[in-house]
């Protein structure tokens, strides 16, 4: 296992490869192929840089683990707020998640739906390139459109463009109210109609979730609001008559009730120690009903809306997975048991595109070849 | 600013080139009278202009890939354009480049609330897309001061930002899918109507390339419902330095304003001459917007007034009404005409750090001491994203070369401070000479080699964002 502790011998060790490298955070998330090659580690790369609360700006190199930079940001009552899942309760893995490997897999939570994904919250980024070249794109600012934006395109590229040694991240302060909208015994379809009802209205919706089976097994329909006290009273009141037509909604405002049953939407926790395979859709939110009833013997998630769909499926259901995507649009990724087939196929030209990419930031194919499909 | 010498092979080949696009196009989207091309020799920076060889303004993305596919066989550049209101000079012709305007790609294609998005032709302008969701209550969040004239297209090419981007985020992270031609001719998708890219986000790469990677003609944009109301706090400051204490405080107690504007001195004395809207006569105001119910905005700007009053405010207005929110609203919204009133002037874009804010003013301040052209500064707060005016007068002799010194040293204060070029602007040609301050050779080489990847030879806007002399390799191997 490679451990460089500076960037300098991280350059120097990519540079000096002989073939392929296995890139890892805190290996928490194996998804896609298993790339075979010399494991390296960023964890020596560790420490959060820079951090000004009034700037709502933190700079943290790639190895940082997440729980240090979500400590530093509680001290001064502020988050990363897309939200970041934890996938060792889902995959069954060990190991410490870094926030390198949150960027690099563009890692995000509930709070999507409102706030936007990991990508839109990166500022800026330092990587070693498969020569071993030191680039920075991107900085430290909240608006920059100096020449491309290679920070999105290093958000959720897994490693197959280079290895990230810093990230600066745009952070938010935290709410300091937060209150759960739940209806039980809704359908798939109903409880879709009544989110995108919610996440159309102006109450600023941070969460919007179905569990086929929440507690008891039952259906279980969530909306979160976040805010001010009273502003959230408000607005939950606001909502619960919104949705008055759909099915009655109570109002759960206990802190730690919420934070619980948030993080199992964000963790996917009712799929937790049970087999089977695991697939993430994205698809427009008002298909995704339709698409799971196509579909025999899946449990479904629904959060964002609708629009990410969680599946727990029998391991036979991959063909028919990827029919139903691609007849009604979106991408499909399977997050557990998938292997080298894992990543969503793309139409010819785009694959095209991105296997051109991969050539010019790493033309030996040393950064985790394969890792998303096609090794370059 | 140089620009590379036009090609006189290109020259030659106008009639075979007039000839063909009018094969695939009507006659009235093809245009190469020299009277009529003058109409397209610059954009918003009007200090630099050039006719183009020729303009060809395609109905649909099937016409685009058709002109695309003729230009790419006979190798003749070609400079997209949408509105053509870029400050940057990104739609700057070269004597041998053909515009491709979309300004007739005007249709909205999809709405749906349900989904809360629109999918529109890329020509529509900025505000239309508002409009053409605003009677159910939706709004597109992303609103730069050219609004009502800039497209959607230019939007996408420079990721143009907005008065409301601290709370809503830029073009890019309202963007939710294109379809783009590439120089080739060969027409792709990304995203759609759902979150998130599938592989590679080459959507987030295409997002202020301008104009380099290929030509966008529809986009999935997403929608959001208007918030209850809206209303300002007008806030007063003996100092900069306090003024930029009070914006870290008010963002570190956890409230997200909608926007945060602030004005120096020779600002607010410009525009209170020219719009009388009242402001005090001090070193630096704030305008800080917060949305909401009536009952929410009036808790959060009493949290703001409560803040404000602890950094000895010399003004503190809450506004209570809409016709008191104008009124505050008056002053910076007419900030831009009030210079163009009294002077000539030139508009920088820098962004920097929130925190170097009394820094980078004290350090304008003495440049533009040094130079003797006056520097007002109106900006974007919350998100440090600077915009001095340089005031100066094109009519004397060697003033404009002084303001463009004194707008590079101002920029390069902006990257030392630790920010960058440029925060919504864009590149272009303006500061395309400037892009080494920033960057290190290794950071532009990857960049061209992105655009080595979609436009291998170089034929989009070939001579715009990279420095001309480290451009030139891909360029000339490409010819
Ligand atoms: C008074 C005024 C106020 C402004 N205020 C703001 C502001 O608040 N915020 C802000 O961000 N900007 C602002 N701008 C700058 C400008 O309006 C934006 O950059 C705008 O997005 C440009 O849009 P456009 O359609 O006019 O593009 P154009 O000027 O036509 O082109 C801009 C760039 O986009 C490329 N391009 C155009 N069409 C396409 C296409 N179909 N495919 C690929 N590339 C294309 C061009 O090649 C060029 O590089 C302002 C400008 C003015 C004049």
């Amino acid at each position: 296992m490679l451990t460089p502790s500076t960037e300098d011998d991280l350059a120097r060790m990519v540079a000096g490869a002989e073939g392929p490298l296995r890139i890892l955070g805190g290996g928490t998330r194996p998804v896609g192929a298993v790339v075979n090659g010399t494991p390296l580690s960023t964890r020596g790369l560790a420490g959060v840089e820079l951090y000004e609360p009034g700037a709502l700006t933190l700079v943290a190199k790639a190895g940082t683990p997440l729980a240090d930079v979500e400590t530093a940001l509680a001290a001064e009552g502020q988050r990363l707020a897309f939200e970041p899942m934890d996938h060792r309760g889902l995959l069954g893995t060990q190991g410490t998640p870094t926030i390198g490997g949150v960027v690099a897999a563009n890692i995000s939570g509930p709070r999507r739906i409102q706030v936007g994904a990991a990508r839109d919250f990166l500022l800026g980024v330092r990587f070693v390139d498969g020569r071993g070249q030191v680039i920075r794109n991107g900085g430290r600012v909240m608006k920059n459109v100096t020449g491309y934006d290679l920070v999105k395109l290093m958000a959720g590229s897994h490693g197959t463009l280079g290895v990230l040694t810093e990230v600066a991240l745009k952070v938010l302060p935290d709410a300091q109210a937060a209150a759960t909208l739940r209806c039980r015994g809704l359908d798939d379809a109903q409880a879709v109609q009544a989110l995108c009802r919610a996440l159309a209205s102006p109450y600023e919706v941070s969460g919007a979730a179905h569990l086929q089976k929440g507690a008891g097994d039952r259906p279980e329909t969530l909306i979160r609001l976040e805010g001010f006290p009273d502003s959230v009273a408000y607005r939950a009141e606001a909502l619960q008559k919104a949705l008055g037509g759909v099915g009655v909604f109570e109002v759960e405002t206990d802190p730690d009730a919420t934070r619980a049953a948030w993080d199992g939407v964000r963790d996917v926790g009712p799929f937790h120690g049970r087999g089977g395979d695991v697939w993430r859709l994205s698809v427009k939110p008002t298909d995704a009903p339709g698409l799971v009833a196509r579909l025999d013997g899946v449990e479904a998630l629904y959060d964002w809306g609708g629009g990410l769909v969680w599946l727990l499926a029998p391991e036979d259901r991959g063909p028919a997975i990827r029919q139903a995507v691609s007849d009604t649009g979106g991408h499909a990724t399977q997050v557990r048991g998938g292997g080298a087939g894992a990543f969503q196929p793309l139409a010819p030209a785009v694959a095209a595109l991105q296997d051109a990419l991969r050539h010019k930031f790493d033309p030996r194919g040393i950064l985790n070849p394969g890792r998303m499909g096609r090794a370059a | 600013m140089e620009m590379p010498a036009p090609d006189p092979t290109v020259l030659a080949r106008k009639d075979a080139l007039i000839a063909r696009f009018k094969e695939v196009l009507p006659k009235d989207a093809v245009i190469s009278d020299p009277v009529e091309t003058r109409a397209y020799e610059c954009d918003a920076l009007t200090a630099y202009k050039c006719p183009p060889l020729a303009v060809v303004l395609p109905s649909s993305t099937q016409e685009v890939a058709a002109a695309l596919r003729i230009c790419h066989e006979m190798q003749v550049p070609v400079v997209p354009r949408g509105a053509g209101t870029s400050l940057a000079g990104g739609a700057l012709p070269s004597g041998d480049s053909v515009i491709l305007g979309v300004a007739r790609l005007t249709e909205v294609l999809e709405t749906d609330f349900d989904n809360r998005f629109v999918r529109v032709q890329a020509g529509r302008t900025n505000l239309s897309v508002t409009q053409a969701v605003e009677e159910e209550g939706f709004f597109y969040a992303p609103d730069p001061s050219s609004q009502l004239a800039c497209a959607i297209a230019g939007n996408i090419a420079m990721n143009s930002g907005g008065a409301h981007c601290l709370k809503y985020g830029v073009t890019t992270n309202n963007l939710l899918g294109v379809t783009m031609v590439l120089m080739d001719g060969t027409v792709i998708e990304l995203g759609g109507p759902h979150l998130d890219a599938e592989g590679l986000d080459l959507l987030g790469l295409v997002c202020g390339s301008e104009g380099q990677l290929g030509v966008v003609t529809e986009a999935t944009l997403r929608i959001l419902h208007k918030p209850e109301g809206a209303r300002p706090v007008l806030i007063g400051f003996d100092s900069n330095e306090v003024a930029g204490q009070c914006v870290s405080d008010i963002i570190k107690a956890g409230i997200l304003p909608v926007a945060i504007e602030f004005m120096d001195r020779p600002c607010i004395r410009a525009t209170e001459a020219f719009a009388g809207a009242g402001y005090p006569d001090c070193e630096a105001l704030l305008i800080v917007e917060v949305e909401g119910s009536d009952a929410e905005i009036d808790a959060q700007l009493e949290t703001i007034s409560r803040i404000a009053q602890q950094h000895d405010p010399v003004e503190l207005r809450q506004s209570a009404s809409e016709e008191e929110s104008a009124r505050i609203w008056l002053g910076r919204k007419s900030a831009f005409g009030a210079m163009g009133q009294i002077n000539d002037y030139m508009c920088l874009d820098g962004t920097i750090p929130v925190s170097q804010l009394p820094f980078v003013l004290r350090r304008i301040g003495e440049m533009s001491a040094d130079y003797g052209l006056e520097v007002a500064n109106v900006f974007h707060a919350g998100d440090g994203n600077m915009h001095p005016l340089i005031l100066f007068n094109a009519n004397t002799p060697g003033e404009l070369e002084r303001c463009e010194a004194l707008g590079a040293d101002i920029l390069k204060l902006c990257v030392e401070a630790g920010g960058c070029l440029t925060g919504e602007h864009g590149v272009g040609v303006e500061k395309r000479d400037l892009m080494s301050d920033q960057y290190a050779p290794a950071d532009l080489e990857i960049q061209m080699a992105v655009k080595d990847v979609f436009d291998p030879a170089w034929l989009l806007n070939p001579a715009k964002v990279f420095p001309l002399d480290i451009s030139r390799a891909h360029r000339d191997r490409a010819a």
